[in-house]
């Protein structure tokens, strides 16, 4: 798509107010966002702050807003998501403060992953010293692959950023700490199911999503956010029909 | 609104059946109204129902109709993904949502008019 010679990018400066600077950056045949930003920061102005580690997609600290949509910097490549003329348009992630140009804050973001339980309890010892046994999980069974389907998940934000109840709901824990809190749910060795089910609970927990489906639709690791909330929502109707909790 | 995060089906049919759910809300008391005149005597209601006879009263009928059929068909579709966990198929579960509603639709537009 991007044959222009450069490519145009409007990159976010300054905090929660702020404004885009303009920079021309040439375009290659292959090339991340992120080696777009790497690229102004080394070449054009080394003040720009921005953040990542990995490059390869592991750490999740590389997360924007590109041309409007969220997403990991260093594995998204500019020809896949320029628009005409080479425009690039980046910005930090939403629903997070701002601290810096394209650097978010989120501390909001993993503290709502402690307040949905989002730590792994053992069971038989609560003071987290190691069991005297290993814990035997079938791998086919049920809660087992329903655990390791969300657990891949590396902390990247692009799916809370994506979510328009963090955005309405303050409060509301959003699709990665509910995604976490239901991989424990279903995490045999866990001890912590009924606090967490309770933390989970009510309006800044999974009652609160409305199946938009916008995390599962942007998360870069394909994970289904929206079916652990899912999964979240009918384990509680069902505990709290059965008198189970 | 920025439109570009949001432009995919399942936010779509999150927005149908939202503004359905508030577009049935307002018709409701309009509903309750008619009903009342039922209460008052025939006459009333046979004028009511005749005065529903007239072509700007059908097409609003058979919006209304879309409405309802496409209200209930994302009431489908949450149940489906919250209670059976439907995931990879929740996509044509929108598509065939917007099909039933507009099905719907014509066959009360073409049976009744
Ligand atoms: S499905 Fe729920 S958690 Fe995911 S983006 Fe929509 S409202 Fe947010
Ligand atoms: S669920 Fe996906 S989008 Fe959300 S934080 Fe984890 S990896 Fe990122
Ligand atoms: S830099 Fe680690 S995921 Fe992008």
């Amino acid at each position: 798509m991007a044959s222009a010679a450069s490519l145009t990018v409007s990159v976010w400066r300054g905090g929660e107010q702020g404004h885009f600077a303009r920079f021309d950056v040439p375009a290659r045949e292959n090339q991340t966002v992120l080696d777009v930003v790497t690229y102004i920061q080394r070449e054009l102005d080394p003040s720009l702050a921005y953040r990542f580690a990995c490059r390869v997609g592991m750490c999740g600290s590389c997360a924007m807003t590109v041309n409007g949509r969220a997403r990991w910097t260093c594995r998204t490549h500019v020809r896949k998501v320029v628009g005409a003329g080479g425009a690039l348009e980046l910005r930090p992630l939403g629903n997070l403060p701002v601290i810096r140009d394209l650097v978010a804050d989120l501390a909001p973001f993993f503290d709502k992953w402690s307040r949905a339980r989002g730590t792994f309890q053992p069971k038989e010892a609560e003071e987290g010293a190691v069991p005297d046994d290993f814990a035997i999980v079938p791998p086919a069974s049920k809660q087992r692959r329903q655990a390791d389907a969300g657990i891949e998940c590396i902390g990247c934000a692009v799916c809370y950023s994506s979510c328009d109840v963090v955005a309405w709901n303050g409060d509301y824990l959003g699709p990665a700490a509910l995604n976490r809190a239901w991989t424990l749910v279903n995490d045999v060795r866990d001890g912590a199911r009924r606090d967490r089910l309770d933390a989970v609970a009510g309006d800044a927990g999974c009652h609160s999503c409305h199946s938009t489906q916008s995390c599962t639709e942007r998360c870069p690791k394909n994970l289904d956010p929206s079916l652990a909330i899912a999964g979240l929502k009918r384990t509680l109707f069902w505990d709290t029909l059965l008198g189970r909790r | 609104m920025d439109l570009r995060p949001r432009s995919h089906p399942t936010y779509l049919a999150f927005v149908v059946h939202r503004v359905s759910g508030l577009l049935l809300a307002l018709f409701l008391p309009v509903h309750f109204w008619a009903l009342g005149s039922a209460i008052q005597g025939e006459a009333r209601l046979e004028g009511l129902l005749r005065w529903t006879d007239n072509p700007l009263a059908k097409a609003g009928e058979t919006v209304l109709v879309v409405l309802l059929a496409a209200h209930l068909a994302g009431g489908l579709r949450v149940l489906a993904l919250e209670f059976l966990g439907w995931r990879a198929r929740q996509k044509d579960m929108v598509a065939a949502s917007a099909g039933v509603a507009l099905l719907v639709g014509l066959v009360f537009l073409f049976n009744v008019v």
